[in-house]
């Protein structure tokens, strides 16, 4: 393991403008955020508020007007395979197998063929797909696509996930039963993960922090650190969290800060 | 005594095979099948009544035989150009001209469009060129190529640009359509332009590739036998104008049938292609 004393995620006075030619957008104001490795942040907002923007920024897709974005204490320039990106869609590529959706990453990566799909096979086997391994996705149900996507985003074995809304084109149960495996499935492998999402309960039955953004331009309102003294010292799954008497509390404090009830 | 063994092997084949069917769904089944075989019949009739009006109305003088011909003497022309070798030969002429001009057409299409793919900038500069000539009668320049290009290489022009157009718009509409989440994907893991190219964008556009090959077959066919009519020394297109020059109908007509019969042969291929490719494509399965 690294001992190395860089947060894994280091985003200070990131301000982002864009054009179009109609107008100048103020996206983002002077955002600062750490994410300690191995920590579990979910960003919340009402849409629009750029924090799905946020995550573009990290990933190094986009680069920010001002201010610096540092991943591993090396400033962001351009994507990097230590970091693992998931959509709000799959974008599983219905032509290709789900193995082959699976190796996409090490395909454009360069990386050692046999391996990789060493590496894919025994994570589709470990997410229950190993008999759709041939199958096309659009055989698949959308919670088994979801799994193979997040397959796919651990192939490369990033150490920072970026995950973009990955569970709201779901329906609701397989939304509470995909997010409760994939937290144990980050958790066990002990990985920094932001979380972009609009869905408070999603954000706070699965992360150590919830951060709170305000509407355009985004900035950061508040920091929420969230713990379960009632469940005990272990980390309650999702699911178990939901029903811990300090969820609702949560819930609660910082519905009141999105200001979701004067959306006009 | 041998109606009950009878009753008896009925039963044994029969249950373990299939639950019975109600009534209502054998009388279903029953309309369904014939449905389909009405259909087929007005098929089969309609053509018949064709034919057979064709051939009796010149007959009984109803309309003048010079200007129509009838089906039993086209037939006749037909066998005997068949038997002499003249058929084969014209039809081999259109029929490279026609696979000649439509595989080019896809060709420098399939290049162009993914020429301006790779440059937006491009593509605004010659967004209005390609929507005018798009909208230009190609059929207007068939003199023209003939003056630039000669008997042979103007109809192989004449199919080319009578269907390169659409292919180039139809196939950068197909790329733009490519869902930008799936670019995203591969620009995350590090992907070239050329590898979102060959990996994400042609791949995700076979459907598009495979539409454009279906209309363009007509539209090179149609190029070819135009090209033909100014031009040619052989081919079907050919055939016709040579045969309407000296009044001979069944020429005429029998290269009008062998023209329907390849344009049948051509689509039939390309939908065996289409089923082919969107299954493997996983669009179906």
């Amino acid at each position: 393991m690294q001992t190395s004393g860089f947060p894994a995620v280091a985003i200070d006075g990131v301000t982002l403008n864009y054009f179009t030619p109609e107008r100048e957008t103020l996206a983002l104001s002077n955002v600062s955020l750490h994410v300690a490795k191995g920590e579990f942040v979910a960003i919340v907002g009402s849409s629009g508020c750029g924090k799905s923007t946020l995550l573009t920024l990290v990933s190094g897709l986009l680069a920010p007007s001002s201010g610096s974005i540092k991943v591993d204490g090396l400033a962001v320039t351009a994507p990097s395979p230590r970091v693992g990106y998931m959509f709000q869609k799959d974008t599983l590529l219905e032509w290709r197998s789900i193995i082959d959706n699976v190796l996409i990453g090490a395909e454009f990566l360069g990386l050692d063929k046999r391996r990789a799909r060493k590496r894919a096979e025994g994570l589709l086997t470990r997410y229950g797909l190993a008999e759709f391994m041939q199958s096309l996705p659009s055989q698949l149900s959308g919670g088994m696509r979801q799994r193979a996507a997040l397959a796919r985003t651990l192939c490369c074995e990033p150490d920072l996930l970026l995950l973009d809304e990955p569970f709201s084109a779901l329906d609701y149960q397989t939304r509470l039963a995909l997010s409760d495996e994939i937290a144990a499935i980050l958790a066990a492998e002990n990985k920094t993960v932001v979380l972009v999402t609009h869905d408070i309960g999603e954000a706070i039955s699965m992360a150590d922090r919830v951060i709170v953004m305000s509407r355009r331009p985004g900035r950061i309102k508040s920091k929420h650190r969230i713990a379960f003294p009632s469940f005990g010292d272990k980390r309650p799954s999702p699911f178990e969290a939901r029903k811990c008497a300090e969820f609702p509390e949560y819930f609660q404090t910082i519905w009141d800060e999105l200001d979701l009830h004067d959306v006009h | 005594m041998s109606t009950d063994a009878t009753i008896a092997t009925d039963r044994l084949t029969q249950t373990p095979a299939k639950p019975p069917r109600s009534p209502a769904y054998e009388h279903y089944l029953r309309s369904l099948r014939l449905r389909a075989l009405s259909i087929q019949g007005w098929q089969i009739g309609l053509v018949a009544a064709f034919l057979i009006i064709w051939e009796v109305a010149p007959r009984n003088g109803w309309i003048n035989p010079m200007l129509t011909s009838y089906p039993s003497a086209v037939a006749r022309t037909f066998m005997t150009m068949l038997r002499d070798g003249t058929l084969v030969t014209h039809t081999w002429v259109t029929l490279s001209e026609t696979v000649g001009g439509f595989g080019g057409g896809m060709l420098l299409g399939l290049i162009c469009a993914i020429a301006l793919w790779w440059s937006p900038y491009l593509y605004k500069v010659l967004d209005p060129f390609i929507v005018v000539l798009n909208a230009v009668p190609k059929i207007a320049l068939v003199p023209i190529f003939y003056i630039w290009l000669g008997d042979v290489a103007s109809i192989y022009a004449m199919a080319i640009a009578v269907s390169v157009f659409v292919t180039v718009l139809m196939l950068y509409t197909g790329f733009q359509a490519i869902d930008p989440d799936k670019i995203k994907l591969a620009r995350l893991f590090g992907g070239s332009r050329r590898q979102i190219l060959s990996k994400i964008v042609l791949p995700g556009s076979v459907p598009t590739i495979i539409s454009a090959l279906k209309v363009n077959v007509g539209l090179a066919l149609v190029g070819v036998v135009v090209g033909e009519f100014q031009a040619a020394k052989a081919g079907l297109g050919y055939l016709i104008t040579y045969g309407s020059q000296i009044f001979q109908m069944n020429l005429v007509m029998t290269a009008i049938v062998v023209l329907a019969a390849i344009s049948s042969v051509l689509f039939i291929l390309i939908q065996a292609v289409e089923a082919t490719a969107l299954r493997r494509h996983g669009a179906l399965h």
